[in-house]
């Protein structure tokens, strides 16, 4: 039943990405649709409030200035809003203005759609701050993300000078699509049990007479656009463990598919983009057989248990069920922690800290290759950025100019690639370092042993591939982690956006090469499996040392 | 310099659609989605919305039939391990790694105490599934195999049939989600209720 149910949401998925990846298409394309009609009246009535006058397409400097400008603004009214949430309306429950840096990390972490949290939702922060702050940043940083990585697409297919208009792409991201998916599944979980209120705690009498007071508050809205928008920051400090966030098997289904759907249809997008939808379909089957190796992996790593419990003699034959809840079971947690490090959404349903060193092994390192589907647009981003290099490798192979979708790869993209692959590693590995070199890095390790070394090693890496879980025993809301883990967000952000922005804009300008015989094909099953060697070689390279150092050390102690 | 005929005109200009657009997405996203959402959650479900509140015939709230609660009399079932006793206004738990000693020690001990209150069941039908934390430290469910092997306890402190309980843990469980997703389960909550009602 386990396997079965598995297959199914996988299944599901699949058949979601060509609906849902010709509806995206047509969003962005920019040609005249159906949905035109729908849509179009509230869109000119934004343009004209927010004063766009012109809606041509911009360089890829003015899209890049654009983006930064809006989620610069956003950040400092959000910090603005933080601090001053105790004397803000919409308080119920009396909560006060939170700390200098802890306020910096938090709107650094949800601009950045990372949703790594140092405070717990219940008691840090007002239902006013809920929305005003965190749930409004869940559509803008998805907006953003996903803009840009249009904007990246079009560079690489289209020709001309310019790569999209950053606000038109910006307003249509949330009036076509996020928000009504986002109202949409909202009253489908509330209709599954998940509270939507504005009252403040419940307080219960309990069957033994003791009092039980609960948090409560506007969950369900907070809920889906958290993974439609692949963001992941919990409204309770439990997140999507605690059951008023996911109250059920079938809202767990309904969250995986909310928070996987989107980035898996974008390869398919990409294809049409690009007028060769089996460009799109290779993409997708090399995140997808990457993704199925590691489920398979944190599954079995799950159903097989602790052994340090398991040697106890009691009834072991459930799994680890440590840090799970009975509900989900091994199937359905370990799904869910294989699609949130995926599509980088962060939620969790499971502790992701109590998970057996190999099942916890499968979290970080899919954060770490950052390519398997990924977050809002960045993951496609990445993987195309793989995909490049694969070309420009197997082009050194063969002694050729080596030429991606017709156009040739040269010296100044490939710097930028390399930046952008390499400042991935620098800020998990350095700032990792130094964590473990000062008392204040260290004074948050609460796992003895080498799992010590995965905690701190987690952190960094969530925090680079802005996906936001944690091995959340890490006593975290320190100013040193605050500091450091919001300078990490927002370089594993903007660096690698930035650079491929740049990519965009230079491929956009050259000139097509004709196909020939010669040329090396990028939509077959071959470039796909050097697609994946590609990735597999490079993460292998660059984190095995780390990975060693920490749950596989850990693994080896507890056999 | 502003309204010249390029694309979105200077950097200031930019700067004032950059404001302009954060404030109208702040209005949308962050105070009218919110509230619209709230609005009709409240109106199509009401009770679901308001956090599937258990309620006794005098109307006072017992608890919600989501949320666990801590049970200390051996005569009810008991929910799994939680680290923070289902005080509900927080959420979490101590995010034990495999390999921690505490976790070790915490499991042995829970082991010895079941050993103690449920003489008659051996250590080796105890679901180690019972005596782990949840994530939540709210988990309202237990599986039933948690449940039945706490029949034979209950039924000597409570006086009723081995076979009445049975029949209450059946009546009880969930299955899977439409047959297939996630987990069977026991509501502990709800259980005990009906439970508590027996005894009377």
């Amino acid at each position: 039943m386990d396997i079965l149910q598995l297959i199914i949401v996988i299944g599901v998925l699949v058949l979601l990405v060509k609906p849902l990846g010709t509806y995206v298409y047509h969003v962005y394309s920019d040609q005249p649709n159906r949905t035109d009609r729908l849509f179009g009246g509230i869109e000119r009535f934004i343009y004209k409030v927010i004063g766009l006058k012109s809606r041509d397409g911009m360089t890829w400097k003015k899209y890049a200035l654009s983006f930064l400008l809006t989620n610069i603004v956003l950040v400092a009214l959000s910090y603005l809003i933080l601090r001053l949430q105790g004397s803000l309306p919409g308080n119920p429950n009396g909560i006060g203005a939170m700390e200098e840096t802890l306020s910096f990390n938090t709107v650094i972490s949800f601009i950045t759609n990372t949703n790594l949290q140092h405070y717990s939702g219940e008691t840090g922060l007002s239902y006013f701050s809920q929305m005003a702050v965190i749930m409004m940043m869940m559509f803008t940083s998805a907006a953003t993300g996903f803009s840009v990585a249009i904007a990246f697409i079009r560079g690489l297919t289209s020709r001309g000078s310019t790569i999209g208009n950053f606000f038109t792409d910006f307003v249509k991201s949330h009036t076509r699509i996020f928000l009504p998916l986002a109202t949409l599944i909202t009253l489908v979980l509330v209709a599954l049990h998940v509270p939507q209120t504005l009252q403040p705690n419940v307080t219960a009498a309990t069957l033994e007479g003791a009092t039980q007071s609960i948090a409560i508050g506007p969950v369900a809205s907070l809920e889906s656009i958290k993974h439609l928008g692949t963001n992941g920051g919990g409204f309770m400090g439990a997140n999507s463990a605690h059951p008023f966030e996911n109250p059920s098997p079938l809202t767990n289904v309904i969250e995986i598919l909310s928070m996987w759907a989107l980035p898996a249809c974008l390869p398919y997008v990409y294809g049409r983009f690009a007028g060769n939808r089996k460009q799109g379909w290779v993409v997708f089957g090399a995140m997808m057989s990457l993704f199925l190796v590691f489920l398979a992996t944190v599954y079995t790593a799950e159903l097989h248990g602790n052994p340090v419990l398991n040697n106890l003699g009691a009834d072991a034959s459930q799994g680890s069920m440590e840090g799970k809840e009975v509900r989900f079971g091994i199937a359905q947690s370990s799904l869910f922690t294989a699609v949130t490090t995926a599509a980088t959404t962060g939620s969790v349903n499971n502790m992701h800290d109590t998970l057996t060193p190999i099942g916890g092994l499968v979290p970080l390192a899919e954060m770490m290759l950052n390519v398997v589907f990924g977050g809002k647009g960045v993951g496609l981003v990445n993987m195309l950025m793989y995909a490049i290099l694969a070309v420009f490798i197997a082009g050194l192979m063969v002694g050729r100019t080596p030429e991606f979708l017709g156009r040739k790869i040269e010296p100044k993209e490939m710097k930028l690639i390399a930046i952008a692959i390499l400042v991935h590693p620098f800020i998990i590995l350095a700032p990792t370092a130094i964590a473990f070199l000062t008392d204040l890095g260290q004074g948050a390790i609460t796992n003895p042993g080498f799992h010590g070394i995965s905690q701190v090693l987690y952190e960094y890496t969530s925090s680079a591939s802005n996906n936001g879980s944690g091995f959340e025993g890490l006593a975290d809301n320190t100013p040193f982690w605050n500091m450091t883990t919001g300078l990490v967000m927002l370089l594993g952000r903007y660096v690698s956006m930035i650079a491929m922005l740049a990519v965009a804009g230079s491929l956009v300008r050259k000139n097509t090469v004709p196909e020939t015989i010669g040329t090396f094909r990028t939509d077959n099953v071959l470039f796909g499996g050097i697609l994946v060697g590609t990735v597999v070689i490079v993460g292998a390279l660059t984190f095995l040392p780390a990975v060693v150092l920490g749950p596989i050390a850990e693994h080896l102690t507890i056999r | 310099m502003t309204n010249s005929t390029s694309s979105s005109g200077s950097n200031g200009s930019l700067f004032m659609i950059a404001l302009r657009a954060s404030i109208a997405f702040i209005l949308l996203c962050g105070i009218i989605y919110p509230l619209v959402s709230t609005g009709l959650a409240q109106l199509l479900f009401p009770h679901q919305a308001n956090g599937s509140l258990i309620k006794d015939s005098n109307g006072r709230i017992i608890g919600s039939s989501l949320i666990g609660q801590s049970f200390t009399d051996p005569a009810y079932f008991q929910g799994r391990v939680s680290s923070i006793d289902y005080k509900a206004e927080a959420s979490g738990s101590n995010n034990y790694a495999p390999s921690n000693p505490d976790m070790l020690q915490r499991t042995k001990d829970s082991i010895a105490a079941w050993q103690a209150a449920n003489p008659d069941v051996p250590v080796s039908q105890l679901p180690l599934a019972l005596i782990t934390n949840s994530g939540s430290g709210l988990d309202p469910h237990i599986t039933p195999a948690s449940a039945e092997v706490q029949i034979p306890r209950i039924s000597k402190l409570t006086g009723l049939s081995a076979d009445t309980l049975k029949e209450l843990v059946k009546k009880h469980t969930d299955g899977r989600d439409l047959g297939v997703f996630g987990d069977p389960r026991v509501n502990v909550l709800e259980l005990n209720i009906e439970l508590s009602q027996l005894r009377k």
